[in-house]
């Protein structure tokens, strides 16, 4: 009998991880906001179809550094980014780079669900239209459905996709928001503290289902809770005002980092 | 002792009052002032509250019932020839005793005697005085007169008298109830409260009262005239000469004005619109903070400029340019310089009412867009749309409630709105759709009817309330019902 156990096979999985190709390359990467410098120097890459966690106390830089991944940070009057990044090779800042497609390779999820003051199938269908992925009304219905799926929420709402995306529960609402930016077909999903505002039983949930998208999507997530960084990422990235510490699998840097800080902010000594 | 020195007698009354309650208050708590309930101040307010505030209240009623009752006293002494005659004449007495009274009081004991004697003439005596009479004057007037003067006097000593004896004994019975354990801070805040009250319901009875005078007013007027003639009459021509001189009665239709304040606002609104609102957009969503900062102020400046200024610029400048310019374009195309739009329009107005009123839709706009919540923006970029895109598709679906509530909120202003109209629609109430035109409103009618010197009992003047109160209920419809959508919208992101 051949037949490893799940944990086993994850343990095998995670042990290649030092083969995985990188999807996206952070090379000195720094962020200033006016005169305020709020990253210095980050080196981070990013693995394919790998979750990525970022952790770290409040204000030490990894939302900011998030956000550098799809340009988002543009948004934020007096924002400037130095170093380069790349997404397969391709320099995101690049002048000649248009931002509007970045983004839709690279998706987000934001900590507070943002449902659009529409209906389920709209909400869903918004990105698609935008992008002209889908042309009939079948087309869409197909786009709507599989998303849906991906993010877990079809059973429930598949009665009533008509109905206002704003009338669902906050859990429901998030997975919506996942649904959303799936729809796009992008190649990396950003998570902004999904779950920070949701209840335990939809944090598992959404937890199950970075978990499943892992297999067709490079993940990079957020997070403040220790305990969804080990349970869902396979590396961790800590980061303590603005540098980063410390970026390792997620099994080695919760049981036997490198770094001092990473295991004072692990066993809970600040942050 | 005059009025305005009683009301400062019961102000030093109240200071003093304060602080003998501020003094017994310490003294009450023995030097520690964490014994009291309420700090001394408050015990100082609470016992000149007492002091002022029941004395100014019997101030207010005497003053507003002694002369009520001095002119009763006097009336019922004048002689019964002229008590027979009643109402009118009766009144006319009263003046004529009054103004004798005031008379009385300039002349010298000597001059008095010969009055009462009668070997001085009544008129002429008090004329030397500078004191006017209406008629020759009667013999009893002197007597009347003297009684009033009398009851004048008495009455003031008397309400002196008993409103500072009322300001002591309100102080000391308010000192007497200090103690420590007083709740003087309790007692303060329900004065303070009551203040509040009555403050705000001044404000509402005045509203109420605007409104009766104007129902009672419209009452007289469907008197004379029928609703049905007003409210679905076509034509008006209220025979304005022939105001006051009876006989004729005019014909006074609503639906000419209606029409014409309905569609100068329409046309106004449709200049206002589109600028209005892209300029809130892009306050809104593009400008910069430095841009915004300076850009907003500046076009808010055109809602400062006072309305009759836009009337003079519609007929000096906008009104004229039309003209000309219309008639250069019948010149070319047709070969006859004949102007199509006349110089006062239903064009012109709307045109400069739009104009006043892109500030209020612009501000309005980009206050209800800058409330839709910015994580809804970050989710729609980072889908990977544009601006426009978001703009477009997002923002103003979700703002679109609040942005129709600001819209009927200008368009309850563009009915009301009088100044521009007057200056720039013309006069003519006519019924028709050439917007080159001219053609007047409402408001423009109730300025024609009240100008001049009026009596409020013909028809013609009486149809500015009628018209009025039409105007209030149109306008007030539309702010309800705005301010409807736009506190329904406000709780949907609350």
């Amino acid at each position: 009998m051949n037949i490893m156990s799940e944990a086993a096979v994850e343990k095998a999985l995670d042990q290649k991880m030092n083969t995985v190709p990188y999807k996206m390359i952070g090379k000195d990467v720094s962020v200033y906001y006016g005169e305020k410098r709020a990253l210095f120097d980050v080196n981070l890459n990013i693995r394919e179809n790998t979750v990525t966690a970022l952790i770290g106390p409040s204000g030490c830089g990894k939302s900011t550094f998030l956000r550098t991944l799809n340009r988002m940070n543009d948004t934020i009057e007096n924002c400037r980014v130095t170093g380069k990044i790349t997404l397969d090779e391709d320099d995101i800042y690049d002048p000649t780079i248009d931002v509007v497609e970045l983004r839709a390779r690279v998706g987000m999820v934001f900590q507070k669900p943002n449902p659009f003051p529409k209906s389920i199938y709209d909400n869903v269908a918004y990105g698609p239209r935008i992008h002209g992925l889908a042309r009939t009304k079948s087309e869409f219905d197909d786009v709507v459905e599989t998303s849906l799926q991906k993010a877990g929420l079809w059973n429930e709402v598949k009665d009533r996709l008509q109905e206002p995306g704003t009338g669902l529960s906050g859990g429901q609402q998030q997975r919506l928001c996942i649904a959303r930016a799936v729809a796009v077909s992008p190649e990396v999903i950003l998570m902004d503290e999904p779950c920070s505002a949701l209840d335990p039983i939809a944090t598992a949930k959404v937890e199950e289902l970075i978990h499943e998208l892992r297999s067709n999507f490079t993940i990079v997530i957020v997070t403040h809770s220790m305990q969804q960084a080990a349970r869902v990422s396979q590396r961790t990235a800590m980061f303590h005002l603005g540098n980063l510490v410390e970026e390792n699998d997620t099994d080695k840097m919760f049981t036997n980092p490198d770094d001092q800080r990473t295991q004072d902010y692990i066993m809970g000594r600040f942050g | 002792m005059s009025t305005s020195f009683l009301l400062l007698l019961i102000v030093i009354i109240g200071f003093i009052s304060y602080f003998a309650g501020r003094a017994r208050s310490f003294a009450q708590a023995g030097g520690k002032l964490s014994n009291l309930h309420s700090l001394p101040g408050y015990h100082g307010s609470y016992v000149a509250i007492w002091a002022i505030l029941p004395a100014a209240l019997v101030l207010g009623a005497w003053l507003v019932a002694a002369p009520m009752y001095i002119d009763a006293s006097t009336r019922a002494i004048l002689p019964e020839t002229v008590q027979t005659q009643g109402g009118a004449t009766v009144e006319l007495a009263l003046g004529q005793v009054k103004s004798v009274a005031g008379g009385l009081k300039r002349l010298t004991a000597e001059e008095v005697q010969a009055l009462e004697s009668g070997s001085a003439n009544l008129r002429s005596t008090l004329a030397a005085k500078g004191v006017a009479l209406a008629g020759e004057g009667e013999p009893y007037m002197i007597a009347a007169a003297q009684h009033f003067n009398a009851m004048t006097v008495t009455n003031r000593w008397l309400m002196s008298a008993v409103v500072l004896l009322i300001a002591v004994a309100g102080g000391f019975y308010a000192i007497r109830n200090i103690a420590t354990r007083f709740r003087a801070r309790n007692q303060v805040e329900r004065v303070m409260l009551g203040a509040l009250i009555v403050a705000s319901s001044i404000a509402i009875l005045t509203t109420v009262g605007i409104i009766a005078s104007m129902l009672s007013e419209a009452g007289r007027f469907f008197t004379m005239v029928s609703p049905f003639e007003f409210f679905f009459g076509t034509v008006w021509d209220p025979r304005f000469a022939a105001a006051g001189s009876g006989g004729s009665s005019g014909q006074f239709g609503l639906i000419p004005l209606l029409a014409g304040t309905l569609y100068i606002a329409f046309v106004a609104m449709l200049f206002a619109v589109p600028i209005g609102l892209f300029a809130a957009i892009y306050m809104a969503e593009y400008a910069s903070p430095r841009l915004r900062s300076t850009a907003k102020p500046l076009l808010e400046v055109l809602a400062g400029i006072p309305t009759i200024v836009y009337g003079f610029f519609a007929l000096v400048t906008v009104g004229p340019f039309l003209r000309d310019i219309s008639a250069q374009l019948n010149g070319l195309v047709t070969g006859n310089y004949q102007n199509f739009i006349q110089a006062q329009s239903v064009l012109t107005a709307g045109i400069v009412m739009g104009i006043m009123l892109i500030p209020f839709v612009s501000s309005l706009s980009d206050d209800i867009i800058t409330q839709v919540p910015r994580a809804l923006r970050d989710g729609s970029l980072g889908l990977g749309a544009t601006r426009s895109e978001t703009v477009k598709k997002v923002i103003l679906p979700a703002a679109l409630p609040g942005i129709v509530g600001a819209l009927l909120l200008t368009a309850s202003r563009a009915v009301g709105e009088t100044m521009i109209v007057v200056l720039a629609a013309g006069v003519a109430a006519r019924m028709q759709i050439n917007p080159f035109e001219p053609m007047t409103t409402v408001t423009v009618k109730i300025v024609n009817q009240l100008t001049g010197d009026l009596e409020f009992t013909s028809p013609q003047t009486l149809v500015a309330f009628a018209l009025g109160i039409t105007l209030f209920v149109i306008t007030l419809g539309l702010n309800i019902y705005a301010l409807y959508i736009v506190r329904k919208y406000r709780e949907q992101y609350e």
